[in-house]
């Protein structure tokens, strides 16, 4: 602990995951905002604007917390990761310029026109802020997911005389194959998000028996959404983003699998735990053959396993890489089970009484969340031992005249601040959903 | 091309100085200007809708920097390591205060938000003109193109100095004055009433203070950095930046006397531009002046990325600036006009 650098990654491991919590949600909501706002131009309906009031309003706190949240991350670059921006500053700083340049004048320009601007605008108009909001968040994602791909798998940089890297061509960098591949997996979790939280309000409305127009508007809109967004993710998407694992990091899919020893038809583990020390997964239960297709498209494709590769190049919490990689995917198939049942249930008309199913659906909510956590653990601690892979190990990445005594001081800072952000964020989401949807002509 | 991005990066700064700066000068004065619930929400009403797209300009002229001078941002956010936090965290302090503090219709509740928008409002730029006055008088930068200071050492100048000495906190406190008189013009510009009478009578007699400062500081940075201003007559861009200033300044008075609120806001903005303008033409090409040896300085040709990263950057500026001003045209056109307390339940 008194190492500067495992505070430093304890920082930003902690305040990215916890910043992430709420872009998670507004960027998928964003998006049911604008659907919600065009059905509401279409038929001309009161529901769907006043169920698009409400999310607005849930948006709306969300948006500010991920906003602060979100600040001190851009920070942490230049703060905690000294020498790694300046080995790769002249190629992220372009994404991370660009976000700010393209996304978020467009985001902030218009939050406050959707938020409080329903009355002065017209209906186009304010459904022209939420398009300009949804816009802007997923421009700000892919953004952010570029400059990720390219610590995931670096393309179009080439060394400069004092070796840091430079930009050599921009569009290889913008249009890197990993993003592409990342961000359609990591924004359709982002609606899967959505979808659950929605389908949750809905659930928890029709157990309660009140606001009835709005609970099966949210069940309905969030179990059909939920259900195609969480096939989405796990298919094409997910298996995208494995096979550009298998492709490129090929350790990091040994490690994700607790796979030791190389070979063909490599099962897929389901359930076992991963002894690193002994070499070996300990009560496995296994799908024979599985693996091999997953990565590579062929049951007889040889999966490498983590021995055939120099112990200095595994990812050093090979453990706790294995548990996210089988949460992420594990969650990943009950959401699919949940809502599959739920859209069976609406399309036979018998969703909104029955009552398991709705327990199921109001209680589910956190599912996504814990999902794209563990998802993005993956990413990252897949990435190690690199910062940038194969070019710059984490070991060398931190700010060199930082002690682990200036780390620790602001961890434990951002630890305080994150509780008293938690306790009002709940505080006025509790009361949002208390006063529950407002329609216009109630609101004089 | 080097050139370009070291004015680039200075403007998009000094962009986001005028901008936050009203709105740190809008929350610096709101407990004095603003004394009711209805008053302190015509102040929120006024930066509301603004804030926010304001801070922006901090995150692109950071990206900007970022993109094309690596080495500097590296060094200076680790150099500067808790000074950076505490702005960060002031920040946070700021936002979350604007944002949730009309939620609740709750005087208790209010009260708190309101001290904590204040307090965040006036730290953030002593700490920003602190950092200023880093740049200005130099910072221990070695042969590895770190530095490490203190956060205070002994409040001197001398080979150890901290983030904070007399220096830097009187630049920090001519930093605070300058933005609460520009916000007092703003608040003037946009409000009527009372708030608008106190914003007007406080404006004033800050300017009055700005001018004393600026004379002050002016004199102090030639002393701990002898020389500073020596480049500035060579400059074709410094005489541009100086008219700049001292016509705004100008502005400022004569927009008071004749009760024309938004020219002297403009006035003020041009003043703000102008001086920080004006200094980056006097430290060019210096972005970090070493303190130790000037062999050590990081400037805008030993810090800069390679020519592809700059004029790939150039084409997507060129793209998004005009955007971004576009943006905020629409933004206070929409806005126009004297500001009203929003209804209970609605707006900020």
């Amino acid at each position: 602990m008194g190492d500067p650098l495992f505070w430093h990654r304890l920082q930003f491991g902690f305040t990215a995951t916890y910043h992430y919590l709420f872009p998670q949600l507004t960027m998928g909501l964003a998006l049911v905002i604008v659907v919600l706002k065009a059905m509401g131009l279409r038929t001309g309906e009161a529901r769907y604007n006043d169920a698009a009031r409400f999310w607005i309003k849930i948006f709306g706190i969300n948006f500010a917390v991920g906003v602060v949240t979100g600040i001190p991350l851009e920070f942490q670059f230049g703060t905690n990761w000294a020498a790694f921006s300046r080995f790769s500053g002249g190629i992220i700083g372009q994404t991370l310029g660009m976000e700010g340049m393209f996304a978020f004048f467009l985001e902030s320009s218009f939050l406050g026109m959707l938020i409080w601007g329903e009355k002065r605008l017209s209906p186009k108009g304010h459904f022209g802020a939420a398009l300009a909001l949804w816009i802007g968040s997923w421009l700000s994602g892919y953004f952010i997911i570029a400059t990720n791909a390219f610590m995931q798998h670096p393309v179009g940089y080439t060394h400069a005389a004092d070796g840091s890297l430079q930009l050599a061509s921009f569009w290889a960098f913008v249009l890197n194959p990993w993003a592409l591949g990342q961000y359609a997996h990591n924004m359709i979790a982002s609606v899967v998000t959505a979808s659950f939280v929605v389908a949750a309000i809905g659930a928890y409305w029709t157990l309660k028996g009140i606001h009835p127009v709005q609970a099966r508007l949210n069940l309905r809109a969030g179990t059909i959404m939920g259900l195609v967004f969480s096939v989405l993710v796990a298919f094409p998407t997910g298996d995208i983003s494995g096979k550009l694992v298998a492709k490129y990091q090929p350790i990091t899919l040994a490690a994700m699998e607790g796979r030791f020893e190389s070979g063909p038809r490599a099962n897929l583990t389901l359930v076992g735990q991963p002894n690193v020390a002994q070499r070996r997964i300990e009560n496995p239960i296994q799908l024979p053959a599985v693996l091999s297709f997953i990565a590579y498209g062929s049951f007889s494709s040889n999966v490498k396993g983590l021995l055939e590769f120099p112990e200095d190049q595994w990812p050093q919490n090979i453990e706790l890489l294995y548990y996210s990689f089988h949460i992420m995917a594990g969650l990943g198939t009950i959401m699919i089970a949940i809502m599959g049942l739920a859209a069976l249930l609406l399309w036979k008309s018998r969703l909104d009484t029955a009552r398991p199913m709705l327990w199921v659906l109001m209680l589910a909510f956190p599912f996504p969340y814990i999902a794209t956590a563990a998802g993005w653990a993956v990413a990252e601690f897949g990435r190690q031992p690199w910062l940038i892979y194969g070019l710059l190990r984490t070991l060398h990445g931190g700010s060199p005249t930082v002690n682990a005594g200036h780390t620790a001081f602001t961890t434990l800072g951002f630890a305080g601040i994150f509780v008293v952000l938690s306790v009002l964020w709940l505080f006025l989401i509790g009361r949002e959903i208390a006063h529950g949807p407002v329609s216009h002509s109630q609101k004089a | 091309m080097e050139m370009l991005w070291f004015w680039l990066v200075s403007v998009m700064v000094a962009i986001y100085v005028v901008m936050d700066g009203f709105d740190f000068g809008a929350g610096i004065l709101h407990l004095v200007v603003a004394k009711t619930n209805e008053e302190r929400r015509e102040v929120l009403g006024a930066i509301g809708p603004l804030w926010d797209g304001n801070e922006v300009w901090l995150l692109a002229g950071g990206g900007s920097m970022f993109l094309a001078f690596p080495k500097v941002l590296a060094s200076g956010f680790s150099g500067f390591y808790l000074a950076i936090w505490l702005v960060v965290w002031c920040l946070m302090a700021r936002g979350i205060s604007i944002e949730f503090r009309s939620h609740l219709e709750d005087g208790l509740w209010r009260h708190f938000w309101d001290g904590a928008f204040a307090f965040s409002s006036v730290l953030l730029p002593i700490l920003f003109g602190a950092a200023l006055g880093n740049v200005l008088r130099g910072v221990p930068v070695d042969g590895s193109g770190y530095f490490e200071m203190a956060l205070w050492t002994n409040f001197r100048q001398g080979p150890q100095p901290g983030i904070l000495d007399w220096y830097t906190v009187l630049i920090g406190v001519f930093a605070l004055v300058t933005v609460a008189g520009h916000g007092a013009l703003f608040l003037a510009w946009k409000t009527e009433g009372a708030v608008h009478d106190r914003a007007k009578g406080l404006g004033m007699k800050l300017w009055g203070a700005v001018l004393v400062l600026w004379i002050v500081a002016s004199y102090a940075t030639s002393a701990v950095n002898p020389g500073i201003f020596h480049r500035l007559p060579q400059a074709p861009l410094g005489w541009v930046a100086s008219l700049i200033f001292l016509a705004g300044l100008g502005l400022v008075f004569v927009g008071l006397k004749r009760e024309r609120f938004l020219l002297a806001f403009l006035g003020s903005g041009a003043f703000i531009l102008g001086l920080l303008a004006a200094s980056a033409a006097c430290v060019y090409p210096v972005m970090l002046r070493s303190t130790l040896d000037p062999q050590f300085d990081l400037t805008a040709l030993n810090a800069s990325v390679g020519a592809h990263g700059l004029r790939a950057g150039l084409v997507w500026w060129l793209i998004g600036f005009p955007i971004a001003i576009g943006y905020l045209t629409f933004l206070f056109r929409f806005h126009r006009g004297k500001v009203k307390a929003a209804a209970e339940g609605e707006g900020y």
